[in-house]
Order: C-alpha cells, then sequence, then structure tokens
C-alpha cells in the first residue's frame, strides 16, 4: 500500500471514521469499498504533504499499488476496480502482523491492535499487561516491520503455506486466551474469543482454498458453542460429563460441522481440522456416555501423528482412558510423564488424579491433585482442583 | 533496502572439517554466490575469533585483548551485504547460503541507511 506502516494503517482507520461519519449522512456509496480506499489514499497523500516527503514517496502512495507482485504484465500498476481492495488490504495486514520475523507476542498484539481494532488499553488489559508495556510491545513491532523491510502483501504461492501456518497459530492463540484464560478473574474473556472467530471467519472469506481455515473456524465455533455450559454462576470450571448440554449453542454447533465437512470434503487433512472433528464429537453427543471415546482416541492419535506432542498425547490418553477404562490411560500418563516432556505442566497431575480417582485410589489422587494445584494460576482452576482433593480427603 | 546476512557457525565444527570437505563447502559457497549474482554487494569469510583481537578505548588508553568478549555457541565466520526487495526476499537469500543448511544459523540485519 504506502509501504509507511504508521501511515498505511492510520490512514485505514481515518477511512473508516469517515465512512462512520459520512455514510449516515450521505448514505452508503454504491461501492464501499473503492470509497474507503480512495479516502484512504487522499489521507495518505495528505498527510505526506503535510510531512513534507521527498516525492518518490508520494508517488508511491499516489498509485497505491496494490503490491510489487500484481502489475499486469506490461510493468503498469493494476488499480484495483472491483472494490475488493480493502478486504485485500485485510488480509496482507493479516499476514504482516503475523510474520514469523515479528515474536508471537508482537504478532498477537498487532493483530488485535491493526484488525481487531481494539484500544492498547484493551489489549494490555486482555494479556494483563500493563499499558506502557503493551504500548512499548506494539512501538516496538512497528518499529520492525518498517526496519527489518517486512514486507506488507500476501506471500507469494511458495512461502503461503507457512505464513498461512503462521496466521491461524496466532488466531487460534488468541481464542485460547480469550477461552481458557491462563491467570486471573474471568474464565472466558469473551470479547477475544469473539474477535478471534470473526478475523477467522474474515481468513476464510479471504482465503476460500484454504481447508485449515475452515477447520480451524470450525474448532472455534464448536468449542464457543460449549462456552454456557462450561462454567457455572459462581465462575467455576465444569469438566465436559457434568455440563448441561441443553446450554450449548446449537446453532453454533450446526454451523461449526458445516464448516468442518465443507473443509474436510478437500480432502487435504490438517490438525485444526482434525482438531474440529475432535470437538464435533462432543458437541454432537446428546449425553456424555453418548460421546465416542473410540474415535476421539483414534483422532488424536491421528493428531499426534501429524504433530507430534506431548499434550497431544496427554489427551490421548484421556480418550482411552473414556474408551478402554482408567488404567489404560494410565499407563500412557505413566510414559508420557517418564518422557519429562511435560514437567511442570498443571494438567499432567491433574489427569493423573482424575484417573486415580475414578480408579478409587483416593490417597494418590489426593497427591496428584496438589501437585496440580501447586503449578495451576487460574482462579477458577484452582477452585475445581480444591473441591476434587476435598472430596478425596 | 540493504541487508547484512552475518554468517554464524560452531568454529570447532568447522576446524574438525577434513580439507576434502573443506572444499566441498567452499564449491557451494560458489555456487551459492553465482546463483545470487548482483544481489550480492559484498561478502567476505573471516578468520576464526582465535585469530580476532578485541579492541577498547578506556580513558584514552587503548586496549587491546586477545579473542572476542563473549563466550557463545557460534561464532560469525564471515558475512554477505544484499541488496533485497524486502525481508522476506532476504531470508530466501539467506536460505540459501550453505553454513545455513549445515546446521549453522544466519544473522539477518537490515543496514541502517543515512
Amino acid at each position: 500500500m504506502t509501504g509507511d506502516w504508521d501511515l498505511a494503517e492510520e490512514c485505514a482507520q481515518d477511512a473508516f471514521a469517515r465512512a462512520l461519519e459520512t455514510w449516515p449522512r450521505d448514505g452508503v456509496p454504491r461501492n464501499p469499498g473503492a470509497w474507503l480506499t480512495t479516502i484512504a489514499r487522499n489521507r495518505a497523500v495528505d498527510r505526506l504533504r503535510r510531512a513534507k516527503v521527498g516525492a518518490a514517496k508520494l508517488r508511491e502512495v499516489a498509485v497505491m499499488t496494490p503490491d510489487d507482485g500484481d502489475d499486469d504484465g506490461e510493468g503498469r500498476e493494476v488499480i484495483d476496480v472491483d472494490g475488493s481492495g480493502v478486504e485485500d488490504d485485510r488480509l496482507r495486514l493479516m499476514f504482516t502482523c503475523c510474520h514469523p520475523a515479528l515474536g508471537l507476542e508482537a504478532r498477537v498484539a498487532l493483530t488485535l491492535r491493526t484488525l481487531a481494532g481494539l484500544t492498547t488499553p484493551e489489549i494490555a488489559h486482555a494479556f494483563l499487561v500493563p499499558e506502557p508495556t503493551m504500548a512499548q510491545r506494539i512501538v516496538r513491532a512497528k518499529r520492525k516491520i518498517r526496519n527489518a523491510g517486512i514486507p506488507y502483501r500476501v506471500p507469494p504461492a511458495h512461502l503461503l503455506p507457512e505464513r498461512t501456518t503462521a496466521v491461524l497459530a496466532v488466531l487460534y492463540l488468541l481464542f485460547n486466551e480469550g477461552y481458557a484464560a491462563t491467570s486471573g478473574a474471568d474464565l472466558v474473556r469473551r470479547d477475544l474469543c469473539v474477535e478471534a472467530i470473526r478475523l477467522t471467519r474474515t481468513l476464510t472469506e479471504l482465503m476460500p482454498d484454504e481447508p485449515e481455515a475452515l477447520g480451524l473456524l470450525a474448532l472455534m465455533l464448536l468449542h464457543d458453542a460449549r462456552r454456557e455450559g462450561r462454567v457455572d454462576d459462581a465462575g467455576d470450571l465444569i469438566p465436559l460429563e457434568d455440563q448441561d448440554r441443553t446450554r450449548w449453542d446449537l446453532d453454533e454447533i450446526g454451523e461449526g460441522v458445516e464448516r468442518l465437512d465443507a473443509a474436510l470434503r478437500r480432502e487435504q487433512p490438517g490438525p485444526y481440522q482434525v482438531q474440529a472433528a475432535i470437538a464435533a464429537c462432543h458437541a454432537t453427543a446428546a449425553t456424555a456416555d453418548e460421546t465416542d471415546w473410540v474415535d476421539i482416541a483414534a483422532l488424536y492419535g491421528a493428531l499426534a501423528r501429524m504433530n507430534p506432542s506431548a499434550v497431544v498425547e496427554l489427551n490421548r490418553a484421556v480418550a482411552v482412558a473414556m474408551a478402554d477404562g482408567p488404567e489404560a490411560g494410565l499407563r500412557l500418563v505413566d510414559e508420557i510423564e517418564a518422557g519429562g516432556a511435560l514437567d511442570g505442566y498443571h494438567l499432567l497431575p491433574a489427569t493423573r488424579a482424575d484417573l486415580l480417582r475414578r480408579l478409587d485410589r483416593h490417597e494418590e489422587a489426593a497427591i496428584a491433585y496438589r501437585a496440580a494445584l501447586a503449578l495451576t494460576t487460574g482462579d477458577a482452576e484452582r477452585r475445581y482442583l480444591q473441591r476434587r482433593l476435598a472430596e478425596m480427603t | 533496502m540493504r541487508y547484512a546476512l552475518l554468517i554464524c557457525m560452531d568454529e570447532a565444527a568447522q576446524a574438525a572439517m577434513s580439507p576434502e570437505e573443506g572444499q566441498a563447502r567452499m564449491a557451494r559457497y560458489f555456487e551459492f554466490q553465482e546463483q545470487a549474482g548482483s544481489a550480492i554487494l559484498a561478502g567476505e569469510r573471516l578468520y576464526p575469533t582465535t585469530d580476532a583481537t578485541t579492541v577498547r578505548v578506556q580513558n584514552g588508553e587503548v586496549l587491546a585483548s586477545d579473542g572476542p568478549f563473549a563466550e557463545t555457541k557460534e561464532q560469525m565466520a564471515g558475512f554477505y551485504l544484499v541488496e533485497a526487495k524486502d525481508l522476506d526476499e532476504a531470508i530466501a537469500i539467506a536460505a540459501k547460503i550453505p553454513t545455513a543448511q549445515d546446521g549453522g544459523s544466519i544473522e539477518v540485519r537490515p543496514v541502517w541507511e543515512m
């Protein structure tokens, strides 16, 4: 766009602000996208003139090239005429904000600031860091985009799979941060989940051929649909088996399953699609007893092959315990513990504790619950573990 | 934009190379340079840190000492100065440097244009 990050972002925001002022008064223009691009371009030219920058930069802005790679083959730059410019810009922004050369925290913060339009105080609040810390993080990230020459464009085909994975990872992290708050009082920070779903939905519209984007959207919807049943009135976590399934959002589950089916039809399975399939098994079971644990255990097996990780193995252990009994699950937990990769991860002793509890081995379970408590920071999760511990002693 | 590509590697591993392995590595470097062509503005291989001298000035007095100050696992073994359209292009060039493919790492540093 303008090659100057701050400028591009501000002008886009200005354009949206202008739209909010003038559209109610003058009506929505026939081609809103083109209108916004024009306004943003004019604003950029204004600002650059005021800033007395060089003529080269002004020219660059004046043509507002969609991308260096988007010329028409004769060296002329193609100006977007179909009005999709603003949406293309959103996709470019996503890839720039989620560039692997930026630290993960910076990617998340920038995505929220630039794409979700959250203010710096809002982002600082969501991630429980002081405002100046978050402001610094965003300033540094923007400075790196400019100084290091991080491109403002959708990556070329050979980089696309890797970079798309990076974008999806940021969106998923954003959702998870909202869904399972790692610390602090509210277990579900609704606004982060809403933004993550909105941005992922946008991504699926902009990249309709990417089944993993659809898979991620399905995964988020299927999790989000269960949020009302997930915590009780006191804000405490309710385990899946005890949740009141009538409180689950059936429309959202329906949409999640639909998106998952659309993704699976492309026959390019990936980790998000598999995780969505697991979530669908849970979300579509009428009662906890009807959950197809054999299927879920197999899906975790598939996930572990795509994405080898001890956390996935731990989830598989839980599914196996449900399908074949707690002892079978416990054997897998022992193996994971011996591997040492999850040392210090609270869900490892928490899982062991739950399996021991179901085997009525109360004393051992109590030890494991205490170990889990020592590693857990989230208030609601702590209360759940304390309640279970009290049952064991 | 101009970028400095700092080639970092374990000097001990380099020293342990046989002459044939060293020559094979050099051949790959020549091939890389040919492919990169005019994108490479400058580049040099450096002698190891055991041949380096660290210079400091304290109260107007020049203090020269043996070797580099920091003890790190990887040392800078050479560098290129390249011209690239953006960071992605610089990363693509860096990834083709033989040392990057042999377990070393390349630090991509944008040049501060005055």
